[in-house]
């Protein structure tokens, strides 16, 4: 547990332009089913997600942003996260050397309730077996299971990613993968560079130096800018996001009239 | 019920035959069934017992797998004593660390580009697939569900480990064994074990979770997930 690694993102919101490169590029690597209308998103599948946020005012004072939600890690307190507490099947579980909630297909029968539980609705049900157009199978990353009809699925932080930089770490007789080696798909399509990928536990890490992640308050960030999803649910995620606009930081909570401060809630 | 009625009830169960008395009527007619018929149902259901025994040990285990024969014989024996780098002659390791597996049809053509041999085998080898190009159609005993990601590096290089722990003497093989697949899985026979009821001696008679779970918790490799207080499941799933 010495080397334990705790892989996070940091988004930086201001960066963020909302052209859905990392969503597109989510479904590509992991072999994301898809069906020919794909518009109601109760019944679609995507792992990242990108939202659009407003302030609520009129024009001239109108702002939006745009919020992109892979699933959050959350690391709650000692690995129990919300589904990975509710799971009956131990489909899902939280691996303390890695920081990743894993879902394993075949385990799930497909009850929900970790969709129930959790707050930020990254969890997403298989209605239908995949269906893929015709050749389109030839083009599915074998480095990714294809789930059937009746199971849960969720974002991985394309896991597959690291098994195969600890292969190549090996066989070079590595034990260790250097920061570059381990990247999302995400992070690595979006065009203005607003996802950094990384170990939230090692300083030199990019992200652990913008999430200045504090461990006395279960990785509450240090940053000023920073802000992480319903973070007063003790959910302890591990991914932060970045904006100098105060009305942004403040819809990462559902805060009540006049509570908030000049700064995320301590 | 008065306390004669009692007396009457228990003398009947012990098999007297005291007078009938309306409660314990039921009893007596029973009784004259048992003396009869116990013996052969007794059989019947023994006969019954043993014949679901053999349906389910014998029977069943024979239909539940096809047999198949390899497209092409193989001599893992003899091509060994060829090759200057034992098993990694042929099933190497690439640079980024994944591994080769089943030699594909390039790597067999440096050496059988012509016929060799004496052997039919070969010489069909080289007929139908290197004359015509074609990738021969092996049927691989260790194949995993598409869930299983298996890093045949951080085993060998990194633990250390021999090829023979999991995969057996196959190396010192003449020929290769008829492969046996699950009708309903659809998996091959290795991967549960020639035993049916999953008993095994050997580290290599089996491919199953739970041989590599039982190294793994031996050996303390990962044990850090929180639900199961064992293994991530991300270590070996994908």
């Amino acid at each position: 547990m010495e080397n334990a690694k705790k892989f996070g993102m940091v988004i930086d919101l201001d960066k963020c332009t909302g052209c859905g490169a990392c969503m597109v590029a989510c479904m590509a690597e992991n072999n994301i089913p898809f069906r020919a209308d794909n518009t109601d998103k109760m019944l679609s599948i995507s792992w990242m997600h990108v939202y659009k946020l407003n302030n609520r005012k009129l024009f001239p004072d109108y702002e939006e942003c745009y919020l992109p939600r892979p699933c959050q890690h959350c690391e709650g307190h000692g690995g129990h996260s919300p589904c990975v507490s509710v799971c009956p099947a131990t489909a899902t579980d939280y691996d303390m050397d890695t920081g990743i909630v894993s879902q394993i297909y075949p385990r799930c029968f497909g009850c929900r309730y970790c969709m129930a539980a959790c707050p930020y609705h990254v969890r997403q049900f298989n209605w239908w077996d995949p269906l893929w157009p015709d050749g389109m199978e030839k083009m599915l990353n074998p480095s990714v299971s294809v789930r059937m009809r009746g199971v849960v699925e969720k974002c991985s932080f394309c896991i597959q990613r690291y098994q195969q930089a600890k292969d190549r770490a090996y066989m070079e007789g590595r034990r260790e993968i250097a920061e570059d080696e381990y990247q999302t798909a995400c992070t690595q399509a979006c065009p203005a560079g607003a996802i950094v990928f990384g170990d939230l536990n090692n300083p030199e890490h990019a992200v652990h130096q913008l999430a200045q992640p504090d461990p006395a308050r279960h990785g509450h960030s240090k940053n000023p800018r920073a802000f992480r999803l319903l973070e007063r649910l003790g959910t302890n995620t591990k991914i932060y996001y970045l904006s100098s606009r105060e009305w942004v930081r403040k819809a990462g909570d559902n805060y009540l009239e006049g509570e908030f401060k000049s700064k995320a809630h301590s | 019920m008065s306390t004669d009625e009692k007396v009457n009830e228990v003398s009947a169960d012990t098999g007297d035959q005291d007078p009938i008395t309306p409660s314990s009527g039921n009893d007596a007619t029973s009784q004259a069934d048992e003396d009869g018929a116990t013996g052969p149902i007794i059989l019947f259901f023994i006969v019954g017992l043993i014949a679901s025994l053999i349906v389910g040990w014998v029977i069943f285990p024979q239909l539940l797998y096809s047999q198949k024969r390899q497209p092409v014989g193989f001599n893992h024996a003899l091509h060994n004593e060829e090759v200057d780098n034992e098993c990694e002659s042929c099933h190497f390791f690439r640079e980024d660390g994944t591994y080769s597996g089943v030699p594909k049809l390039a790597q067999c053509i440096e050496c059988h580009e012509e016929v060799q041999g004496e052997d039919p085998e070969e010489a069909k080898f080289v007929n139908e697939y290197v004359a015509k190009g074609r990738e021969v159609p092996w049927l691989i005993y260790s194949r995993q569900p598409d869930n299983v990601f298996f890093s045949h590096v951080a085993h060998v290089k990194t633990a250390q480990m021999e090829c023979v722990t999991c995969h057996g003497n196959i190396g010192e093989s003449e020929s290769l064994k008829v492969y046996e697949e699950n009708r309903i899985s659809g998996y091959s026979r290795d991967i549960w074990g020639k035993n049916i009821a999953g008993f095994k001696r050997n580290s290599w008679d089996r491919m199953k979770m739970d041989d590599c779970s039982e190294c793994h918790v031996k050996e303390n490799i990962n044990q850090n997930s929180v639900q199961t207080l064992k293994g991530g499941c991300f270590v070996c799933h994908k």
